[in-house]
């Protein structure tokens, strides 16, 4: 039924450098890394193949079989956890300092079907399917539907869902005019802030208790419900300890039989931190660390939350102890840049739980947008780089591993020589880091209603949406596809792929007399579709609240504890729900070509105009031509196609932005698109920009793909016109030669293109340094590739106003950086 | 009110001078370089461009040509320039932009338009405005006009010139520029003839001038294997370079490339790029090293 769903799991852009898992890693070399150690653990990263384990779904299964009904549900899903980590199968591999996976080994990804049940048919097309595949034995899948399948039929939160969503909610859902993120994981995006670094487990448990023992039971009518959470908070932090004893008595048995005194002396120092952390507060650099990655793989493991895990602000959180140690001499540079090497190897070690009702076609991706923020400003405003800022971008650049991903945030106080040693690693070509404006993200939270210092404390999550780290539930509840709403505006409520009604009858737009006429159909159009949206995510928000609590996450997240109250019942000090939309410049390019052709110059009538997008435009390319390169598009700084991005901007905020969720909090929007752009490209037909049919819609905030001609100045000056201030986060993703970056002075040129964005209000920036690939791209389909501008000292061209034999050139010369 | 002929405005110009720049290229120049990267800007004049590869053949320029000047043909579209008066209706009509006109008349009020939005970037990158070409001395009423209303508003000027003018029109410019990127080319004279159709000796002279006015001064020069990066030619501008009046000139070499061909391809007339080649990294190395012996610093790129 629901085959269709794409979400926040399909990855940005990113350089085929990077070397992740996409392409296969080079024969009999070890690859990228600082020593010996980290090649090893590095190479084994890339090229374990990505399994499935079935051992948590068994644990949960046979757990829930014996104790359904016995505990109240959050108390049920803490017992559940505590068993599994009290059963799971411990893995230290050789080598590794910090230590712990999810799974039974690295890449071994477990499943959770009290969410969503995978089946049979499921496993199939995962170990087949071309690309993304998860491998499970066929002695694992028979156990599966023996063991897990028939229990959870009827009883997973998918089922639950999907069984009360209304008839037109469905409809819209099935023509991709949004998508749904809950229906395949929790709520997730949570981030940290420092508490973990300053209380262990058991100061946070004994603060649980003395919670427990003040209840006022004749008064508090929440007295009980309180008590159910509280006493699931405390299991759960037992959990992880749990889980961390375990590792040191393995380490401790695995040093008694190990040979090698070295290793062995490794292994009792994995025993001695695993023993300190999480139970206690880290003292040292490396406890730290690992104090951070228990915790992460807690809350990965007690449920599975969109986006896994995120440390915030990791380098501030480790400076001081880095600082500490130091200058105490029991800590290194080099041995540091090792631990952190150590750290992002185990984050790349767990890819994303794959979706159920997969289709073979379908692929989505390994990661899971861990993203680790680098720079930025402390509580107090002050400049928050250190030398682990440093010592991290070093890791970034050395490793260039698909996870984690890395952002830099650069405020005005944010020192150059930060900012320049990042885009040192951007133009690597990895696609990271990307880059954030903590002066504008700060900004949307205070006006969300954040305090100025928990706003400065926050960050992004894992793609570009902001939240306050440590103290806030920013639930994503889904993506809208606005060129879809115009679509299906043009055809006065009906999807023209399926002939379904999906939409208002907002009018046939042949009877329209002027632009406003079909603005006005287009707003009521988009305001009918974010009401039926926002309605079922708040009954799904419900649902999570009742039947899949989060008891970890709610330790490790403010004020859940004080509250007394759930991470998915409105715990957190902040509850955000987020609707991202997407294609404003896809949208804003149709408008603008209806506006300027049919309405004001009349080149072409309405009519002729949608039987052109009804037969995507074959036999209309002088129509198609006229649109594409008479027609002034987003991106170019010409306020024509700009006021209309505007308005249709402040539109979305207007329908979206402070509707209540139901937990306390709001409705805002961001502008993220991950990749569902390609997937909403794939359910709209041809668009009045001239696109045509199935292909990608605009990302983010980005102007359409190859409509910016004029360079990026001009995008930034076009993105600043927007109010980005009243989003939770834009997305700017810019193309760029690797010949606009060969010198010193082109890396510092680029900084103050950035900073000029920020300083217009921008609040991300990406860059994707163009390859071979890309090039060879432009060279199929050019019309998606107009911005690639070729330039040389004293010359420029675009690429695409070129003969074959000169883009040979210029592709060989990217190859060979050797502008 | 001032008019001047341009024929581009680009943005996020990262090799024509301090910081993030707009450069303004002015159409006409009195050289014609063998390896000239800009064709369209020797003639003063607007002229159509026209690109094969992006024709779909709809003839829609045939019917719009007030002169009857366009046809159609296999090879794509022919214009009679006999008939052709560069009124521009064919590039109006033009769904595709196979046809383009380059070249326009402008104010100096609509050039700063463009150039008042850039200011946020100007302000950030410490950057400006260049005024290159074609050659921007050939219309000083403009250029004055233009730069005056540029140092009103405190934008750094700078202005990328061949030098080929005369020493009143040189001097009246630099009074309102704070940065030139002066062209040197060959030294010798007869060479100088022969590879760009002009002698060099105001060019020369125009430099010393320039120089003994205090007048700040990059030299740039387009490195062509084959045409002057011998001994010769380098040892003997590294010395005219090192002897100029004030401080001490940056060098800027730009190596040449062929990557611009097409350019004249649609312009209509043809390239000859016979005898011109690329500099080989080992020859840009030797070049550095004979102006860092003459105590210059050379820097290869704008």
């Amino acid at each position: 039924m629901f085959e269709q769903i794409t979400s926040c799991s399909t990855v940005p852009e990113r350089g085929p450098r990077s070397q992740g898992n996409f392409t296969a890693p080079a024969t009999a070399v070890d690859g990228p890394g600082m020593n010996e150690r980290i090649r090893r653990l590095r190479h084994l990263s890339v090229t374990t193949e990505p399994t499935i384990s079935i051992e948590r779904a068994l644990h949960e299964t046979a757990f829930y079989k014996e104790n359904y009904g016995k505990y109240s549900i959050p108390v049920l899903r803490a017992l559940t956890f505590l068993d599994h980590c009290r059963r799971k199968t411990i893995y230290i591999g050789d080598d590794e300092l910090i230590v712990g996976e999810r799974g039974p080994k690295p890449k071994a990804v477990p499943t959770f079907p009290e969410l969503t049940c995978h089946s049979v048919e499921d496993f199939h097309v995962l170990n087949t399917r071309e690309m993304q595949r998860y491998y499970t034995s066929a002695e694992d899948i028979d156990t599966y539907a023996r063991e897990v399948i028939p229990y959870w039929q009827g009883r997973t939160q998918r089922e639950r869902i999907f069984s009360h969503v209304p008839e037109a909610w469905r409809a819209a859902y099935e023509a991709g005019m949004f998508t749904e993120f809950m229906e395949q994981r929790a709520p997730g995006h949570t981030v940290l802030d420092g508490k973990i670094y300053r209380r262990g487990m058991l100061d946070l448990q004994r603060e649980i208790e003395d919670n427990i023992a003040r209840l006022d039971y004749l008064n508090d009518p929440l007295a009980n419900d309180k008590a159910e959470e509280w006493k699931a908070m405390a299991i759960s932090c037992q959990a992880v300890i749990v889980f961390a004893e375990r590792h040191a008595e393995l380490a401790e048995a695995m040093a008694r039989q190990c040979g090698d005194e070295r290793r062995a002396e490794e292994l009792r120092e994995i025993a001695r931190v695993c023993r300190r952390v999480p139970a206690n507060k880290p003292e040292t650099f490396r406890e730290a660390i690992q104090m951070y990655w228990f915790c992460h793989l807690g809350t990965i493991t007690e449920l599975n939350g969109w986006d896994a895990m995120n440390p915030g602000h990791f380098d501030q959180h480790l400076a001081p102890f880095y600082q500490r140690e130091l200058a105490a001499g029991t800590l290194t540079r080099e041995a540091a840049k090792e631990l952190l090497c150590c750290f992002w190897i185990k984050v790349n070690n767990h890819p994303a739980p794959p979706k159920v009702g997969v289709t073979a076609r379908e692929s989505g991706t390994y990661n899971d947008f861990t993203n680790i923020n680098i720079g930025g400003v402390k509580r107090d405003g002050s400049d928050g780089t250190s030398e682990v800022s440093y010592l991290m971008l070093e890791v970034v650049e050395e490793l260039h591993i698909l996870q984690p991903g890395s952002s830099v945030h650069v405020s005005a106080r944010t020192p150059d020589r930060f900012l320049h040693s990042a885009i040192n690693v951007i133009r690597q070509g990895h696609g990271y880091p990307s880059v954030f404006n903590p002066d504008t993200y700060i900004m949307e939270m205070v006006r969300q209603g954040k305090t100025l210092e928990d706003a400065r404390e926050g960050g992004c999550s894992g793609c570009i949406e902001v939240g306050a780290f440590g103290k806030e539930a920013f639930l994503l509840t889904g993506y809208l596809n606005v060129p879809k709403v115009l679509e299906v505006t043009l055809n006065n409520g009906l999807d023209p792929l399926s002939g379904r009604q999906v939409g208002l009858a907002s009018g046939d737009p042949r009877t329209f007399q002027g632009f406003e006429d079909l603005y006005e159909a287009f707003l009521a159009q988009l305001r009918h579709v974010i009401d039926q949206k926002i309605r079922v995510s708040n009954y799904i928000d419900r649902m999570f609240a009742k039947y899949a609590p989060a008891p970890f996450l709610s330790v490790v997240i403010d004020d859940c504890i004080t509250r007394g109250r759930d991470y998915y019942d409105g715990g957190p000090r902040y509850n955000t729900s987020y609707i991202q939309c997407c294609g404003l410049g896809t949208v804003t390019d149709s408008l603008a070509a209806i506006k300027k052709h049919v309405f004001e110059d009349r080149r072409f009538t309405m009519e002729a105009l949608l039987a052109a997008l009804a037969k995507d435009f074959q036999g209309a390319e002088v129509m198609r031509q006229t649109i594409v390169n008479k027609t002034p598009f987003f991106g170019n700084d010409d306020d024509y196609a700009d006021s209309i991005a505007v308005r249709v901007y402040d539109d979305l905020v207007a329908a979206i932005d402070g509707q209540p969720n139901i937990k306390g909090g709001k409705y805002h929007l961001n502008m993220l698109s991950t990749t569902c752009h390609i997937y909403f490209g794939k359910v709209l037909g041809a668009s009045a920009n001239g696109r045509l049919a199935g292909k990608s819609i605009s990302d983010g905030t980005s102007p359409s793909h190859g409509a910016d001609t004029n360079g990026p100045s001009e995008v930034i000056k076009s993105l600043g016109k927007l109010d980005q201030q009243k989003s939770g986060g834009t997305l700017l993703n810019q193309r760029f030669l690797p010949s606009l970056l060969k010198t010193d002075r082109d890396i510092a040129k680029l900084g103050k293109l950035i900073r000029s964005y920020f300083a217009l209000g921008g609040h991300h920036i990406q860059f994707n340094i163009v390859d071979t690939a890309t090039l060879l791209a432009a060279q199929e389909s050019p019309d998606d590739y107009r911005d690639l501008l070729v330039r040389m000292a004293g010359y420029s061209d675009y690429f695409n106003d070129m003969n074959s034999d000169l883009q040979r050139e210029v592709i060989e010369r990217t190859e060979n950086d050797a502008f | 009110m001032d008019r001047g002929c341009i024929f581009d405005i680009k943005k996020y110009s990262i090799n024509d001078g301090p910081g993030i720049r707009l450069t303004v290229f002015f159409k006409g120049c009195p050289l014609s370089c063998a390896w000239c990267h800009n064709p369209e800007g020797i003639s003063p004049k607007v002229q159509k461009m026209y690109n094969a590869a992006r024709c779909i053949g709809c003839g829609l320029c045939v019917e719009a040509c007030p002169e009857g000047a366009c046809a159609l043909t296999a090879a794509g579209i022919v214009t009679d320039l006999a008939r052709c008066t560069a009124c521009g209706r064919c590039a109006e009509v033009c769904p595709t932009t196979a046809t383009e006109m380059t070249g326009r008349e402008v104010t100096v009020d609509e050039v700063l338009a463009v150039i008042d939005r850039e200011q946020v970037i100007f302000d950030q990158s410490e950057g400006g405005v260049t005024v290159s070409g074609g050659e921007p001395l050939q219309q000083p009423r403009f250029l004055i006009a233009l730069l005056d209303a540029l140092g009103e508003r405190g934008i750094h000027r700078a202005v990328d010139t061949t030098g080929l003018t005369s020493g009143e029109v040189l001097l009246e410019v630099a009074r309102r520029t704070d940065l030139f990127l002066y062209d040197l080319k060959l030294v010798d004279p007869a060479r100088h003839r022969r590879w760009t159709g002009v002698d060099n000796a105001r060019i020369l002279d125009n430099l010393h001038l320039l120089a003994a006015s205090g007048a700040e001064i990059d030299i740039r020069i387009p490195l062509v294997a084959g045409v002057n990066d011998d001994e010769d030619n380098i040892a003997r501008t590294a010395a005219l370079v090192a002897g100029l009046a004030g401080r001490k000139k940056r060098v800027y070499l730009l190596p040449y490339h062929d990557i611009m061909t097409n350019k004249y391809l649609r312009l209509g007339s043809g390239y000859q790029g016979g005898g011109m080649g690329e500099p080989s990294k080992a020859d840009l190395a030797r070049v550095v090293a004979r102006f860092a012996a003459a105590g210059l610093e050379a820097v290869i790129g704008g």
